[in-house]
């Protein structure tokens, strides 16, 4: 699972508001080197819970020293935004769990893969 | 179903048993004729099948006793039929016709009618019930016949079907009396069957009536009769003020329901008018009786039968049905000495329901919607538990079970979905739901695509691929609201098992959407066949077309009373299963022999499908919210539809 997936994943767990950002237990995280799109990167930024992203990145020790809050003109800053794409796109959680920040819950990650069906008993 | 295929084989006539006799009578043994070896040819597989796929044992030595390949209830073989064909060599002692079963063990007195059947009677063509086609009976000897005696089940509690409750004069009146509404909107919203409202609209988007909004006229006079002497008799504790009229042709039914608990009162009556019919009931823990409503009877559902079991009609031709109990009431067995098959006709119920003005107290609330609470943005349905097991042991882990296999077959894109998916902007966040192998994952680098599946085998298949992946179910997609420039649904809605969870699935992609958002969805179509144009599905049938079409009309029915479609042929059912025969692709499994060709039983799974028929797609989407129709368009076999969030 990638930094990128995770920003757009939330708790769905019945009774849960907001279930956003799931929590990253990792035990095992894998770098790896992705090509520098630097368009691609740039698109991806407003689509993004930004201070999620810094949080999840920082909880795993890649935060790489991105700021809390988005700064303006990143468009044009290619030190960024390659700072940027290593958080999305190349820091992998391989094994660990999401936990649900409200309810608890977690869904494990193997071999890269999140299980975030809520019930295993139906799996 | 292989025997369809067999006996389809020989329908061109070729197969005469008139040469055999002439053989025999000049006392010579000539060679054998080329359609004589053809016959053995065919009886030797048709052994070879029941084998395999019945664990039927035959013997070469002569017996009292044969099976009876294509001979059977599944094929449309009726009991009188098939007997009067058996007996004209000699006496039939016992006839044993399995439900569903494309096949009748017969039991002869003796060895020597026996033997005479075996060599008069195999290759014989008789007459298939529903279809033209003849069907070609093939028979071998078994050693001994298994009786298992099974007793009707119960009818379920609640339930009285009392006969003759009108008199024939008044069910004349009654049906010429209706005064069927001649929209056709109105009609095409329900196409399997002619329905007429009086008292109340039933309204079949909510499954409920507007209590307020009583109609004109109330209950028509016709009923008025029948009505009293409900009330007379007791039957009815409330004057019922609802009536709904249901015509059904042969061939059409009623998707298994309990009436919504809040709309109506306790007892529901139903009068089976113009033929009789069989009604299935099935009980939340799995449990079906199937309970023959006999011409001009009143049906009361009242208690557990009516607040507890789903009750429906199987869209079919035929009925399955006790010998002894034909006209009578009854719950059908599965004893397979006293089944044969009823030609449906034209059947008009009047439905007499009370409206309810109070949240319902029953004593089930499994299924009580009065009981549920709101919070829930998709409330349980009705109905609800029957389909998420039918999903789990048809859909999810089938999958799990052939992804290996599946995915080896899932390998080139379809045009028209990747040139949506180029079409959209660089840089457009995409999921895909229902991602299968993900084959979609790649086709536009420009996209950011995540995908999820409910299978956790073919998610890991996306995953040895590089892409992003995850496990989920459809109805419960654990992404954000509103954070997706596109999503697709390729082939994953048609596995839902009820309306109700279909139309959840589409609601759940679009809360994805940000708002100008488009979704692609494809769904596979019951018509097969589109401006004449055969879809590829069809065209890659390896069987010809006159056994195809001969196949599905005979097709059996299966498991839970869902059709096992036949591969390859046009669609008899929106609701069915599809078999998947597994194939081995891993090489250290393979054994290499022969044997191999044939389908092991154990390699068949079945999928259900719900597949749609031309409107019905866009229709489920109009009734979405914050959503608007692109574009609607057929692609080989699939309806499809660009959906665009508000």
């Amino acid at each position: 699972m990638k930094l990128l997936t995770h920003n757009m994943l939330r708790s769905h767990v019945t009774g849960v508001t907001r279930g956003f950002p799931l929590l990253i237990r990792a035990e095992e995280v894998k770098l790896s080197s992705v090509d520098f799109n630097q368009d691609f990167v740039t698109r991806m930024i407003p689509k993004l819970e930004w201070e999620a992203l810094v949080e999840a990145a920082e909880s795993l020790g890649h935060g790489s020293n991105l700021p809390r809050e988005l700064e303006t003109g990143y468009e044009k800053n290619e030190d960024f935004l390659k700072k940027v794409h290593h958080v999305l796109l190349e820091v992998e959680v391989i094994e660990g769990a999401l936990k649900c920040p409200e309810s608890g819950t977690e869904f494990p990650i193997t071999r890269g893969i999140p299980n975030m069906l809520i019930n295993e008993e139906e799996s | 179903m292989r025997f369809m295929f067999l006996c389809s084989g020989s329908a061109d006539g070729s197969v005469q048993l008139c040469q055999e006799n002439i053989g025999s009578t000049d006392g010579t043994r000539p060679k054998l004729s080329k359609d004589e070896k053809k016959l053995l040819k065919k009886q030797a597989k048709a052994k070879h099948i029941l084998l395999k796929h019945e664990g039927i044992e035959t013997v070469s030595h002569p017996s009292q006793s044969l099976v009876v390949a294509n001979g059977g209830l599944g094929n449309g073989v009726s009991r009188q039929h098939l007997l009067a064909v058996l007996e004209r060599c000699g006496q039939v002692e016992t006839l044993l016709m399995p439900p569903n079963k494309p096949y009748a063990f017969v039991t002869y007195s003796s060895a020597e009618e026996a033997t005479k059947a075996y060599t008069s009677l195999s290759g014989q063509e008789i007459c298939g019930g529903d279809s033209e086609q003849p069907i070609t009976l093939y028979l071998s000897f078994v050693e001994k016949v298994d009786v298992k005696e099974v007793s009707p089940p119960l009818l379920p509690p609640g339930l009285i079907v009392i006969e003759d409750f009108v008199s024939p004069e008044q069910e004349k009146t009654m049906l010429e009396s209706i005064d069927w509404d001649t929209d056709p909107s109105i009609q095409k919203s329900l196409k399997h069957r002619r329905v007429k409202h009086y008292g109340y609209e039933f309204r079949y988007d909510n499954n409920n009536v507007d209590k307020d909004k009583p109609l004109p006229g109330g209950l028509p006079d016709f009923c008025t009769e029948a009505l009293g002497k409900c009330l007379q008799r007791g039957l009815a504790k409330h004057k019922h003020d609802q009536l709904t009229i249901n015509q059904y042709e042969p061939g059409q039914g009623i998707p298994p329901h309990v009436d919504t608990h809040s709309a109506f009162e306790d007892e529901i009556l139903s009068l089976s008018l113009g033929a009789e019919i069989v009604m299935d009931f099935k009980h939340p823990d799995g449990s079906v009786v199937s309970v023959m409503l006999p011409r001009r009877s009143l049906l009361i559902m009242s208690g557990e039968s009516r607040y507890l079991w789903t009750h429906g009609i199987t869209p079919r031709k035929f009925d399955v049905i006790q010998v002894s109990e034909r006209q009578t009431v009854g719950t059908v067995s599965e004893n397979s000495e006293a089944l044969t098959l009823n030609k449906r006709s034209t059947r008009t119920s009047f439905t007499f329901r009370k409206i309810r003005h109070s949240p319902c107290d029953c004593a089930f609330p499994l299924l009580c919607d009065s009981r549920q609470t709101r919070e829930e943005k998709s409330p349980p349905q009705v109905g609800e538990l029957g389909a998420s097991t039918l999903e789990r042991e048809y859909v999810h882990k089938v999958y799990e079970d052939i992804a290996g296999h599946f995915s080896s077959t899932r390998h080139t894109p379809w045009p028209r979905i990747s040139e949506f998916l180029q079409s959209l902007p660089k840089g457009s966040l995409v999921a895909d739901v229902g991602c299968g192998n993900g084959k979609y994952l790649g086709i536009n680098k420009d996209l950011c695509m995540i995908g999820c599946d409910r299978s956790n085998n073919l998610v890991d298949i996306c995953r040895e691929r590089q892409f992003e992946a995850f496990v989920c179910d459809a109805l419960s997609v654990p992404f954000r609201d509103g954070s997706f420039d596109a999503c697709i649904s390729i082939a994953v809605i048609h596995h839902f098992a009820t309306e109700e969870r279909r139309i959840a699935a589409l609601q759940e992609l679009i809360r994805l959407l940000r708002d100008g958002g488009k979704a692609l969805i494809y769904v596979w179509a019951l018509e097969q066949e589109y401006k004449k144009n055969k879809s590829k599905y069809l065209k890659e049938s390896k069987i010809s077309q006159a056994a195809s079409s001969d196949a599905a009309a005979a097709n059996p029915e299966a498991k839970e009373s869902l059709p096992i479609h036949t591969n390859r042929t046009s669609f008899h059912s929106q609701d069915l299963l599809v078999p998947w025969h597994l194939k081995q692709t891993n090489k250290n499994k393979v054994t290499g022999t022969h044997e191999n060709k044939e389908h092991d039983p154990s390699s068949v799974y079945h999928r259900f499908y719900h597949v749609f028929c031309e409107g019905e797609l866009e229709a489920m989407c109009n009734r979405l919210s914050n959503v608007v129709i692109r574009h609607s368009y057929y692609d080989q076999g699939n309806w499809c539809v660009v959906l665009e969030k508000q």
